[in-house]
């Protein structure tokens, strides 16, 4: 097998010492601290980093085991500003006395104990805010803070900025009963292993003393002492044994836990009449010991459960849609409000590419609207001034107004948290394939016990029953049921711990298994925001000259090109701006040393000095920006969407291990093209609908193929469900998320070949336990049948094979920690 | 050998204490976060932050 792929290191030469991705080259963001240059991927990283060491949390550079999540934007502060509402904190949060306010937060993105405390402090710190804890292992946060003094949007926007994505999250029933069930399954735990030992120290002495050297009466009083630690354990570790096997039998099925039921009763009951009597074997150390794997499997199997629901637990986040609501009157200044809290009769100006709050008639001319969420038809439909609009629809086109009519759980909106709900209810296949699987093993086990049973009745009636239950002992798939639930633990757990969350139980096996990688979209494989990508100079004034004064113009601008050339121009001296207007739909003018210069459209430059523009690129898809002065023309740039820096090499990694890769997109050819072309993808298929990427995903796997599939938007959700295994991007939109079976939390692609690579090693480690326990089932049974086995000896070589099925599972993860 | 017969009940009565010591431990909260514990010994946490202490030097000179 493959080794991993490259670890993004924090600290190392080329890679951000903040979140680990590879410093893009031609950038300088980077300070000096503790007499070391760090060097950073983006501002963003820049200012995070500077932050940490600012306040004094360098500690956390210490102590962290994986890299920091990569800083987004800064997010519209309007929307955080919907959790001060008091209407919308009842839903999340509480009065926790002395006039102060408490609220779970769930905490996007923490990778190690580290980040916890980096959050706390965050948070601590916000003035008014009175204690904080933040817990790794559930992603939540606990803050406290005082209303008169701060406000709950403050500190989320303080954990935002350091780049934990963070949302109140309702702290409901769900959460305490799962918080309980942890607790009583600790519990059970302890209970077993504290007998266990105690009562192994009852039973050595008669293993290792010869015949007659303990006395009659001390063997008894040993005996007694290990029938009363022995009952708790039964009666509490044991107790969810006995349920589960009461249950399958209640419902006229055979489940795991009934041979298991059976046989440390048999066991418990012939030991208590032995020590009763005084006089027979007694085992109770072997049905200790039993119980006592069983339950650290159920354990482990638990721990597996909960780190696969983590990805889940996404849903638990408290969202309140936001509305623009226009004040009254014509005009057209909107204030930001919770979705919850509008009327029939509002008016609300929806902007693009946002969801409609609530139904509602069109007052504009018209609309463009996706109503893929809904109704599955995912070509955006044109609505006209008057008619019906249907909220949660998503806004196609360009901004409008409309006004609502229907509100609350009777609007359409209502249906979107219905479908999540029904994401969250679905049960993983594997689970119930498990099931049936074991349904017919566990006959197989019952029928065998009975066998030896009535065969040694014949024989020797009074080894009979310790017969049959060593057979029983001896056959339970105790190796068997811990073999899968052990890797995927710590499969799941290396997966959270580098930010590939997964949410489906199959998804590690079907990954393992892919054959084929398919990119949805030509987002997931470039950064889905515009960068400039070269710069052409058109007179004496040098590239960089050029771009640095481009950035001086563009500085002061939110529109997105305008951010793109700032960007590219941040670490160079920009010029002093004596004057500046911006002409929306064309560009912006300043007035620099006396010269006015104008960047924009090339007609909107070309105005300033009356020459004709320039030939430049004129078959490119990207935008093409220019830069004037009143003399002519100095430069332009070609800003698009500019590729992943790791994509090109995880495309190779994929390669390597043996995966087709493809790029299945909707985007225009010449787009397509050019990003496959970058990264060294032949198959590739642009302009597809979402019906043809449908066609195109059945297609290959017509032919045998299993297809992975990585996207990131709504309109992928039809063919995220139909791939074999489907990856949504972090940043993606939520639903997409909802429906994949995996999330790559961390941004970075390179996590995607790490997470095929454990899968692949998660696969043959279960197989190879899977061998391992069935082989050892098949050397023993005959000896168990033969009388060769006492129980205890069963007891010892099933703990022994358990251990060794959860050694090899440990395996998966001491490979890549550094 | 007769010290067995209080030794061994004994024992049985010391496993029963540590197994509610225990259960005490688990609803007191002590095993719910088993990784930050280990992580506060390391962390200095002699400096406080210094935002806390204009706050807390604030309350005195209003109290």
């Amino acid at each position: 097998m493959a080794a991993a792929a490259p670890p993004a290191r924090p600290g190392a030469a080329t890679d951000c010492f903040h979140c680990g991705l590879p410093v893009p080259p031609g950038t300088s963001f980077g300070f000096e601290a503790d007499g070391q240059r760090r060097a950073f991927c983006c501002a963003g990283c820049e200012a995070v980093s500077r932050a940490i060491s600012g306040g004094g949390l360098d500690d956390y550079y210490r102590l962290r085991e994986a890299a920091a999540p990569r800083p987004a934007r800064s997010e519209d502060c309007d929307e955080l500003r919907l959790y001060d509402e008091p209407a919308l904190q009842q839903r999340f949060a509480r009065d926790a006395g002395a006039g102060e306010r408490e609220a779970s937060i769930l905490v996007d993105g923490m990778r190690c104990t580290a980040c916890a405390w980096l959050v706390e402090q965050v948070a601590a710190r916000v003035p008014g805010v009175t204690s904080a804890t933040a817990h790794f292992g559930s992603r939540r946060a606990l803050v406290r803070w005082n209303p008169a003094a701060t406000r709950l949007s403050e500190v989320l926007a303080a954990i935002r900025s350091f780049g934990y994505p963070a949302w109140p999250f309702e702290a409901g029933r769900l959460a305490a009963l799962e918080a309980k069930e942890r607790r009583t399954m600790l519990r059970r735990l302890w209970v077993a292993g504290l007998g266990m030992m105690q009562v192994m120290m009852y039973a050595v002495p008669s293993y290792i003393a010869g015949s007659g050297d303990i006395a009659p009466d001390i063997q008894r009083l040993l005996d007694w002492a290990g029938l009363t630690l022995t009952l708790p354990v039964l009666a509490y570790s044991g107790w969810p044994f006995f349920a589960g096997a009461w249950r399958s039998l209640a419902n006229r099925a055979l489940g795991m836990d009934v041979p298991v039921a059976l046989g440390i009763a048999a066991s418990f009951a012939a030991s208590a009449v032995a020590t009763v009597r005084g006089s027979g074997p007694v085992y109770f150390d072997s049905i200790t010991m039993f119980v006592f794997l069983l339950t650290a499997g159920r354990y482990l199997e638990h721990l597996a459960r909960a780190r696969a629901g983590l990805g889940l637990r996404r849903l638990e986040r408290y969202v309140p849609q936001a509305a623009q609501r226009l004040r009254d009157g014509n005009g057209l200044e909107a204030e930001t409000v919770p979705a919850a809290l509008l009327a029939p009769g509002d008016r609300v100006r929806v902007r693009s590419g946002d969801a409609l709050p609530a139904d509602g008639v069109l007052e504009g001319e018209e609309a463009w609207l996706n109503e893929s969420l809904l109704t599955g038809e995912s070509a955006a439909l044109r609505r006209g001034r008057g008619e019906a609009l249907l909220g949660g629809s998503v806004n196609a086109g360009s901004a409008f107004v409309m006004r609502v009519e229907r509100v609350g759980s009777e609007s359409t909106l209502a249906t979107i948290e219905r479908l999540m709900e029904r994401a969250l209810a679905e049960r993983p296949r594997w689970v119930e394939l498990a099931q049936r699987a074991s349904s017919l093993f566990v006959a197989g086990v019952l029928v065998a016990a009975l066998l030896a049973g009535l065969a040694w009745l014949t024989i020797d009636p009074a080894r009979a029953p310790w017969i049959a239950i060593s057979v029983l002992i001896v056959t339970c798939p105790c190796a068997l049921s811990l073999a899968a639930p052990a890797a995927m633990t710590v499969a799941l757990g290396e997966m959270a711990r580098f930010g590939f969350v997964v949410s489906r139980g199959h998804a590690i096996e079907a990954l393992a298994a892919a054959t084929d990688v398919v990119f949805d979209k030509t987002g997931t494989l470039t950064l889905g925001r515009p960068r400039v990508l070269e710069v052409l100079p058109l007179g004496q004034v040098a590239a960089a000259d050029a771009l640095a004064i481009a950035a001086a113009i563009a500085s002061g601008s939110n529109h997105p090109l305008d951010r793109a050339l700032a960007e590219a121009g941040a670490g160079l001296r920009r010029p002093a701006i004596d004057s500046h207007c911006s002409h929306p739909g064309s560009g912006e003018e300043a007035r620099i040393a006396g010269r006015r210069h104008r960047i924009g459209q090339a007609s909107f430059c070309a105005a300033l000095h009356g020459l004709a523009s320039p030939i430049a690129w004129l078959h490119t898809a990207d935008t093409v920006v220019w830069l004037a002065d009143d003399a002519g023309w100095i430069a332009a740039f070609r800003i698009g969407d500019a590729v992943r820096p790791e994509a090109g090499r995880v495309v190779a990694r994929l390669r390597e291990l043996g995966l087709g890769v493809h790029l299945l997109t909707g985007d225009e050819a010449r787009v397509a093209h050019r990003v496959a072309a970058e990264l060294g993808i032949e198959r590739v298929r642009s302009c597809a609908s979402p019906e043809g990427k449908q066609d195109y995903v059945r297609a290959l796997q017509r032919e045998g193929r299993r297809v992975a599939m990585v996207g990131d938007g709504v309109n992928d959700a039809p063919v995220l469900g139909l791939a074999d295994v489907s990856v949504a991007m972090g940043h993606g939109a939520d639903l997409a998320q909802v429906r994949a079976d995996a999330v790559l939390a961390s941004g970075s692609l390179d996590d995607l070949v790490r997470a095929v690579d454990l899968a692949r090693r998660t696969r043959a480690v279960l197989r190879q336990n899977l061998a391992w326990a069935l082989a050892y089932n098949a050397v023993v049974l005959p000896l168990a049948f033969l009388g060769l086995v006492t129980p205890l000896a069963a007891g010892v070589g099933m703990a022994s094979s358990s251990l060794a099925v959860v050694a090899n599972a440990l395996r998966l993860r001491a490979r890549d920690r550094s | 050998m007769d010290i067995l017969y209080l030794l061994i009940p004994l024992s049985v009565v010391l496993a029963l204490l540590i197994g509610a010591a225990f259960w005490l431990a688990v609803d007191g909260g002590q095993f719910d976060d088993l990784d930050r514990p280990a992580l506060d010994v390391v962390i200095d946490d002699d400096r406080p932050p210094p935002e806390r202490d204009e706050v807390r030097e604030a309350d005195r000179a209003a109290g």
